[in-house]
């Protein structure tokens, strides 16, 4: 056999696949790209100050803006982590420092299981649970959905970072006389503050774009949303509603809604990873 | 890690220490029971999950039993409801969707993890990663507009042209229906084959591969010959994890899916998904019988992911520790 | 840093608070049959008296009939009125009934898009249950061209679209559907959600389904009228049960809701599809308001009071602008009557 013409063969298929999977890789990273490019194609045109400020107008007429879907999505996000954060980081906390190991395996596996829940069973556990009983729809019911829905990244993330904090610190701080709470607050989780941070942001940006729990919670408000009782409207579940319509100006308008929404998540994605890689505290897990 | 008993005062006298060590430990103490009433919270808050889909499903569980699974029909005029087409929508278009990103997202993790410079390979996955932070209702946006008129002019006409023969591409070319869904459902599980397969390439120890190199083999050779086979168990792992997300997506499937129960043969056909339905009637579902099969159908979708996340991560934790033993 | 973030939530959420205190927020949810003209008015109502919100929600009829049983919202609006097993739901559940206030008359039209085909089309009874029921599947069959004699209809297979969600606009379509089809009637039935034949779209709300057929050649749904108008979609003429073609407009629904004018029950749930008279619009419909017959919030009870008081007056006078008919003056007079039922 010509051991010439096999290994050229050989070779070929090598540079050969080294192109097609170099392709695949292409293909998927240019999708983001074309995201990207056509939302601010077809959104860019609309952001105006309009749709910062204004309420949205009566069905069928154009104008109006989405001022009020901005403010409800930053009051439902706020609630999200004021619920989510703190049961995830403190749940944390307890599995990397004080827990048994049989009752880790069971937090984690639930916390593993609640992440996996798709987002609309989220949303009717949520209306069994914050509306149903309540006899209303409103922000706080919204806010417990995302809210729960924040909790497994939180919880697996901080722990995580919580773990891989050197002993050396830990040992330092008990040998000077700490209690295990105080070297908690004030040594370890100051080391891993960064991966923690990035947790909470990459759990808040997860959320910042669910739609489906917040339909059978928050429902939606064509006005302001007074207080934290009622139903309000939000980014997600404005483009939702517009994009089925068939109103042109509506088209316009969701696609404003998704720059800005798109934009908001991959910003904070981008920080959070930013925040992580110049942490010097943490080893790399 | 041991409890408060590791602090030992080198010296002072008994009663002096044992107060401290009792101030400490309840100082502890007190932190210890905070921070386990967080922890199982989130065991409650799952519990609860489990608890209100069960309980909140007892009307046709009884009615119906595993019929079911079996029915077609959903008819809510005269109380007849059958999860067939609903199954069916979601399992066809999660089959499509991983048609098409498997082969393109594994494709892609092997460039990242084995023929790829490092640099490269780590712009891109940073590229990847944002990818998947993309929130479902803008797949569902773009899958309208752009998408849509795309299947529905271009790519299902031709698709009809060449291989219309087949069973699959018959029917009218709506643009929506189970083969768009799938096409958006694709573009959103990608991301997720490509990071973990890529991790688990990675994780491969370095000796399998220069061992394949030091023989001779080509890059290809040792990627596709060595490397990747003992990754194989990981990367069913990442599949799995993928069809996990796509069987529970809900905004994109709704958006471009048609809305339809329908239980059909071609791709082009219209149907409808377990999560679609849920968003599209729950709020609506008028009669206890109505409202708690669509529960009902929230508990499938729920036990299906949680079975495939359970399979999925089980495979991805032997492949890491055949690594980790073939290192060792 | 984090003082000036402290402070800032603390204030944001007192803001929060205080402007809880100052307006009245009221929450309805129903039909989208009617939502152009309901947003207009809760619009409108607002500028009148700043005081009052109604936030008014249209996830379909389906959704309003079921939020107002719940408790949920304080209002429900529906297309089909309520059964009387839903209505025995209600008083079972809260102990006191709910009322139905008609609030405009709408049509549901059969809106189409043909490629080449711009004009109005003509639609007998046979041909819409026809078509509906999946078994006049082309453009050019018989039963439709038999009708439309100068326009040449495509041999292409007609795209049906339905409602995918809980719909009274399903309702009105389908009631009259049963009517004029008996093969309808026993095979499907009338209700807010239906077995359609299947090989069908489903669009959400009334949006989704004219978003459907706009988008979708060959395609045919039935809509509220003014979403074609609005949409600047054609929409066909519907023969009635005096043998005319008739097309939805102002004129033709009023005429069809008079002879129920004179003859409407007390409980106003009344159906006036397929209504006797040469000028009537076949597929004509009331839209109700479900109100509870008791509040305990009594604010609540008087905003909305005041507001179905404007309505039946100011109000009225917003809906022709919206191709939506006036309500009969014999069922203004009724309805401010039975206003007093609401405690």
């Amino acid at each position: 056999m010509n051991m010439n013409a096999q290994l050229r063969w050989r070779k070929f298929v090598s540079n050969f696949m080294l192109t097609m999977t170099g392709l695949c890789a292409l293909v998927a990273v240019s999708v983001l790209f074309f995201i990207l490019g056509y939302l601010v194609y077809h959104g860019g045109t609309s952001i105006n100050w309009d749709f910062f400020t204004k309420l949205p107008a009566p069905v069928g007429e154009s104008g109006g803006g989405m001022a009020n879907a901005i403010l409800g999505s930053a009051k439902l996000l706020l609630l999200a982590t004021c619920f989510g954060v703190p049961i995830g980081f403190f749940g944390a906390i307890y599995l990397a420092e004080f827990s048994s190991s049989k009752i880790a395996f069971v937090v984690r596996y639930a916390a593993d299981l609640l992440n996996g829940v798709p987002s609309i069973v989220i949303g009717i556990f949520a209306y069994g649970l914050a509306v149903h009983p309540f006899k209303h729809f409103s922000t706080y019911a919204g806010g417990f959905a995302l809210g729960v829905m924040m909790i497994p990244i939180t919880l697996r993330s901080t722990e995580e970072f919580l773990l891989g904090v050197p002993r050396t610190l830990r040992e330092g701080a008990m040998a000077l006389g700490a209690s295990k709470w105080k070297t908690i607050a004030t040594v370890i989780v100051p080391a891993a503050y960064r991966g923690i941070l990035t947790a909470i942001l990459l759990a808040f940006a997860r959320v910042a774009g669910e739609t489906a729990p917040l339909l059978f919670t928050a429902l939606g408000n064509r006005f302001w949303s007074n207080g934290w009782n009622e139903p309000t409207a939000s980014l997600p579940v404005m483009i939702y509603n517009y994009a089925l319509s068939p109103f042109e100006d509506w088209h316009r308008q969701a696609w404003a809604a998704g720059l800005v929404l798109l934009t908001l998540i991959l910003v904070i994605n981008i920080v959070a990873r930013a925040i992580l890689s110049r942490g010097i505290s943490v080893p790399r897990a | 890690m041991a409890a408060t008993s590791t602090i030992v005062p080198s010296a002072g006298p008994v009663v002096g220490s044992r107060s401290f060590l009792s101030r400490l430990r309840e100082g502890d103490e007190i932190a210890r029971l905070i921070t386990f009433l967080f922890a199982a919270s989130v065991v409650l808050i799952t519990l609860l999950i489990v608890y209100e889909l069960w309980q909140g499903s007892v009307l046709p569980r009884h009615k119906f039993g595993f019929a079911f699974f079996r029915t077609s029909v959903w008819d809510p005029n005269f109380e007849q409801f059958g999860a067939l087409p609903f199954i069916f929508g979601t399992l066809v278009t999660s089959a499509v969707a991983l048609f098409i990103a498997v082969p393109l997202g594994i494709g892609a993790a092997i460039f990242l993890a084995e023929l790829a410079p490092a640099r490269l390979s780590d712009a891109l996955e940073f590229f990847i990663d944002l990818l998947a932070a993309v929130p479902s209702v803008i797949y569902g946006l773009l899958g309208i507009f752009i998408v849509v008129p795309v299947m529905r002019d271009v790519i299902q006409p031709s698709l009809k042209n060449s291989l219309g023969f087949i069973p699959l591409f018959k029917g009218p070319a709506f643009g929506i229906g189970f083969l768009t869904a799938g096409i958006v459902l694709a573009i959103m599980v990608i991301p997720y084959i490509i990071s973990v397969s890529r991790e688990i390439l990675l994780s491969v120890p370095r000796d399998q591969r220069e061992a394949a190199l030091a023989l001779g083999s080509t890059r290809w050779e040792s990627t596709w010959k060595v490397v990747v086979p003992f990754a194989r168990t990981g990367i069913m792992g990442s599949i799995f994890l993928a069809l996990a997300r796509a069987l529970g997506e809900t905004m994109a499937v709704t958006m471009v899916i048609g809305n339809t129960p329908a239980i059909a043969a071609s791709l082009f056909s219209p149907g409808d998904s377990i999560a679609s339905v849920i968003a599209n009637q729950f709020t609506e579902a008028t009669g206890e019988l109505y409202t708690q099969s669509l529960i009902e159908l929230g508990l499938v979708l729920f036990l299906l992911t949680f079975i495939l996340n359970g399979l999925a991560r089980l495979l991805i934790v032997v492949t890491s520790q055949r690594g980790g033993a073939a290192r060792a | 840093m984090k003082r000036i973030a402290a402070i800032l939530l603390v204030t944001f959420g007192l803001a929060a608070f205080f402007i809880a205190r100052a307006v009245l927020s009221i929450n309805g949810a129903g039909a989208s049959f009617p939502e152009p003209i309901y947003s207009k008015w809760f619009d409108e109502y607002h500028k009148k008296d700043p005081n009052v919100q109604i936030n008014y929600q249209a996830i379909g009829s389906g959704g309003g009939i079921k939020q107002v049983t719940e408790g949920t919202v304080d209002f429900g609006a529906s297309d089909g009125p309520m059964n009387d097993d839903q209505l025995k739901a209600f008083q079972d559940k809260h102990g006191f009934p709910v009322l139905h206030f008609p609030t405009v008359l709408g049509a549901a039209v059969p809106t189409y898009n043909i490629p080449g085909v711009t004009g109005e089309l003509n639609f007998t009874p046979e041909a819409l249950a026809g078509i509906f029921l999946a078994k006049i599947t082309k453009w050019n069959d018989p039963a439709i061209t038999a009708a439309n004699q100068g326009v040449t209809l495509p041999a292409n297979d007609i795209v049906v679209v339905h409602r995918s969600d809980g719909s009274g606009t399903t309702y009105i379509w389908t009631d009259y559907l049963s009517k004029v089809s008996d093969e309808w009637k026993t095979k499907i039935g009338k209700n807010t959600s239906v077995n359609w034949p299947t090989g069908e779209l489903g669009g959400n709300k009334n949006e989704g389904v004219a978003g459907l057929v706009k988008q979708t050649p060959n395609s045919i749904g039935y809509v509220e009228l003014i979403y074609a108008i609005q949409n600047k979609m054609p929409y066909g003429k519907v023969k009635n049960s005096s043998g005319q073609f008739i097309k939805a407009d102002l004129a033709s629904v009023t005429a069809a809701a008079a002879g129920a004018a004179k003859s409407m029950p007390d409980d106003f749930r009344v159906s006036i599809t397929d209504a006797p008279g040469k000028t009537a619009y076949p597929i004509s419909s009331f839209t109700w308001l479900l109100i509870p017959s008791k509040f305990s919030d009594a604010s609540k009870r008087d905003a909305i009071k005041s507001f179905v008081k404007w309505m039946l007056a100011d109000g009225q006078n917003h809906t022709e602008a919206l191709a939506y008919s006036k309500l009969p003056k014999e069922v203004v007079a009724k309805e401010l009557t039975a206003l007093d039922k609401v405690q």
